[in-house]
């Protein structure tokens, strides 16, 4: 009897008792939990009146917070507060803040963006971000192409002229490479000795005998291949035609092949399908025109400036 | 019996309040005297004017917007992290080799946490007078004067606490103006968040919780004791003499002087509880060495003082080694640094502030990274030369513009191209970019494993500095 009464003074239980003597302990949560537990319900009140918090049919309960910004155009806009409406004003924050570089390209000339050292890093910058966004799916991310597919931006090599100007009305007006299957109207013997006349002109490994053939077929009305690549054999920029004496390979891919027989078969191959692939987009209607102004450097500078 | 948790000491223990006696001494003295020292050096310091060219006059300038530290005639940039880590290193090692030597000298001398609540203790002490008072004070109901001096010492606590914080943010902005912009609710909102968040904690630290951040909070008050040997000196009481065979006593008539004590056994501590009245973290020392200890002297002054007025010799409580202590012949204390660990941490202390010094004196005016431009790694141009291309950049840290020159060795002169860039000048304190490429003929180009990049400022041929570069071909390497 004396045990359950020094028991009764020191435990604490919930006065409740079963079977005569089961009792339960009273074992509150601890203090700092109940008062963190309340803080963070009012807590949670304050934040519902803030923030967005309750769906409420299609729409939800706005919060009485705001983002006020300026966009480009100098305009005051606000909206109630939510991620999205972050995300607006942090992207025309940094349009703000470009206006003025955007603004004096378009004033320069090309000539001048290339003597200004402020200019060139700007669009170091900014065009690097353009063509990852715009133009890397194809051209790839350091500009270097797909050869078969994509045209290399970082080399010498270009086929509708690398001067600003020429960059500027590629991007946009966008262009379409085209060459005619030449399978429909030159036999299997006909294209071999084209394939290899086009070997001997970069150089590559070839049979001397064919080449001479093909060099004549070349000149001749029957493939009229100097129509569009020149008697010279050095491509036309005026309507895309590459240049078939440099070392820079586009279509066929020559330097991937091991042997010489597979280089001149990679050729064989291109004359024989023709080519209806190289088409690049026009971007005039995507991109404004300072966009377009700061890729065309960007560009031109990928291939060290031709 | 069966006995419940309820039934065993709680784990949680309530404070209780200290109320420390002011005491006289030269440890007091000596912590005075950095206490001073130091808030004369934190909250002085940004006021001091320091002429510069291109940013404000202010001798020290934690720059975060322009991505620098002015620090009077330096300036410090981000390339310069390296500073930092050594600084930290020096400080660590610092601490571990007074530690080895005096104890926890950095707790009880130079820590903020020891110097605020020194200065919130002495304000409490101003305002509500001594120990006694402010017992009297903290047991009687409340009453007018107990709301005017409890309030008067809390805002006074407060009004330090946020120019505390203040001076904390002049660090990082122009004073005089951040100042003015601050009580007309124009600075940044980062500098009011900064300011609250000091002013807070520092109230709750130095005025609220005071040796609880030392007991609890502080993670080197915990592993500072494990830098402890038995040679290191530190606060003991020397129980031997204090006690001797029949334990302290109070100095009742007949038990007054040594040879009356000595007689009867009794020890030299006349048990008057003053080390414990003055100690601020609530300690009483006499229990041995222990963790909560900051090793702040004002037990030793304590004692030294009842020591004197009873014309006993002082040094019942003083600085000594575990080792000297224990040892049947006690010698004098004295600074035992011949051990290994010392001498190692002491070495490790001298070579790295060695370096540091060496560093920031011949730190150059401008630094340069060569990046090679990875996509393509080359590439094979019309008439089969082999193009590399290259990102330069280059910080001026000098005080100055500063054109710079860019060439090339261990390749022909015009393999370098640097586009429309023959020389770049950079404004003081800026950086720029220069895209280089180099065209090697494949000949060339296939033996060619690397060269050298030349960057020399204008007019200062001798501090010019040159890096190694890759040049990378077709099938030359993985």
């Amino acid at each position: 009897m004396s045990e359950q009464k020094l028991q009764s003074q020191t435990v604490q239980t919930t006065g409740h008792a079963w079977d005569g003597d089961l009792q339960e302990y009273n074992n509150p949560l601890p203090v700092w939990w109940v008062y963190t537990f309340y803080a963070t319900v009012i807590f949670s009140l304050i934040y519902w009146t803030i923030y967005p918090s309750w769906p409420l049919g299609k729409g939800w309960i706005g919060g009485v917070s705001n983002i006020t910004y300026v966009n480009s155009a100098g305009e005051t806009k606000t909206h109630s507060w939510n991620t999205r409406a972050l995300l607006v004003a942090d992207m025309n924050q940094a349009a703000v803040a470009q206006k003025p570089y955007f603004d004096k390209i378009q004033a320069m000339s090309y000539e001048q963006i290339a003597k200004d050292p402020e200019m060139s890093g700007f669009i170091l910058s900014a065009g690097r971000s353009l063509f990852a966004e715009n133009c890397a799916a194809c051209h790839q991310a350091g500009g270097q192409g797909v050869v078969g597919f994509f045209p290399n931006l970082t080399d010498d090599d270009w086929l509708y002229g690398g001067s600003y100007e020429k960059v500027h009305e590629t991007l946009m007006g966008g262009r379409r490479g085209y060459m005619p299957a030449f399978g429909e109207v030159l036999n299997g013997e006909q294209i071999d000795q084209l394939a290899n006349y086009v070997a001997s002109l970069s150089g590559i490994e070839h049979d001397a005998a064919k080449a001479g053939a093909g060099d004549m077929l070349f000149h001749s009305e029957t493939a009229a291949c100097f129509y569009c690549h020149t008697a010279g054999a050095t491509g036309r920029q005026d309507i895309g035609a590459p240049n078939l004496t440099d070392n820079i390979w586009l279509w066929a891919d020559v330097p991937a092949a091991g042997t010489a027989e597979g280089k001149v078969a990679a050729i064989r191959s291109v004359i024989n399908n023709g080519l209806n692939k190289g088409v690049m987009p026009a971007w005039s209607g995507r991109l404004s025109p300072e966009q377009i102004k700061v890729l065309a450097v960007y560009v031109h500078e990928l291939g060290g400036g031709q | 019996m069966q006995t419940g948790l309820e039934d065993q000491l709680g784990l949680y223990q309530k404070r209780i309040p200290i109320f420390t006696r002011s005491v006289k001494g030269k440890f007091r003295r000596f912590k005075t005297s950095v206490l001073v020292l130091a808030y004369a050096i934190y909250f002085l310091l940004p006021w001091l004017p320091w002429s510069r060219l291109d940013a404000p006059a202010q001798a020290v300038l934690f720059d975060l917007p322009g991505r620098r530290f002015l620090i009077f005639g330096l300036t410090v940039y981000p390339q310069d992290v390296i500073w930092l880590a050594l600084l930290l290193f020096i400080a660590a090692i610092l601490l571990f080799f007074v530690t080895g030597l005096v104890g926890r000298a950095f707790c009880g001398y130079f820590c903020f946490q020891t110097l605020w609540t020194d200065f919130f203790i002495w304000i409490e002490y101003k305002v509500q007078g001594e120990r006694p008072a402010r017992v009297r004070l903290y047991r009687q109901p409340w009453d007018r004067e107990k709301v005017l001096k409890v309030g008067g010492t809390h805002a006074l606590w407060m009004l330090a606490s946020l120019w505390t914080g203040l001076t904390f943010v002049f660090y990082f902005a122009y004073a005089p103006q951040l100042l003015l912009d601050f009580f007309t609710g124009q600075a940044a909102p980062a500098a009011y968040i900064t300011v609250g968040i000091l002013t807070l904690s520092t109230y709750v630290a130095a005025g609220l919780m005071r040796e609880q951040i030392c007991t609890y909070v502080c993670p080197y008050g915990r592993f500072q004791s494990v830098m402890y040997e038995p040679e290191t000196l530190a606060v003991h009481y020397d129980v031997r003499r204090g006690e001797a065979a029949h334990g302290r006593a109070a100095a009742r008539a007949g038990q007054r002087t040594l040879a009356e004590r000595r007689e009867k056994g009794l020890g030299d501590c006349v048990d008057c509880g003053l080390c414990v009245q003055v100690c601020p973290v609530g300690i009483d020392i006499r229990d041995g060495l222990q963790y909560k200890c900051i090793s702040c002297g004002l037990c030793i002054d304590a004692c030294n003082t009842i020591m004197d007025s009873f014309n006993f010799p002082r040094g019942l409580i003083r600085y000594d080694s575990e080792k000297n202590l224990a040892s049947p012949t006690p010698a004098a204390p004295t600074l035992k640094w011949k051990r290994l660990k010392t001498i190692g941490y002491g070495m490790a202390l001298v070579l790295m502030s060695a370096y540091l010094v060496y560093s920031v004196a011949t730190r150059g005016n401008f630094n340069h990274t060569v990046n090679q431009i990875r996509q393509p790694l080359y590439v094979m141009l019309s008439n089969g030369d082999i193009r590399n291309r290259y990102q330069i950049r280059i910080t001026n840290k000098a005080a100055q513009a500063q054109t710079y020159d860019i060439s090339a060795r261990g390749i022909p002169a015009e393999a370098l191209d640097l586009g429309n860039f023959s020389e770049i000048t950079i404004k003081p304190g800026h950086s720029a970019l220069v895209q280089a490429s180099v065209r090697l003929p494949l000949a060339v180009a296939a033996p060619t494993q690397r060269f050298e990049l030349v960057i020399t400022p204008q007019g200062k041929p001798a501090e010019a500095t040159a890096e190694y570069v890759r040049f990378d071909a077709p099938g030359k390497r993985p």
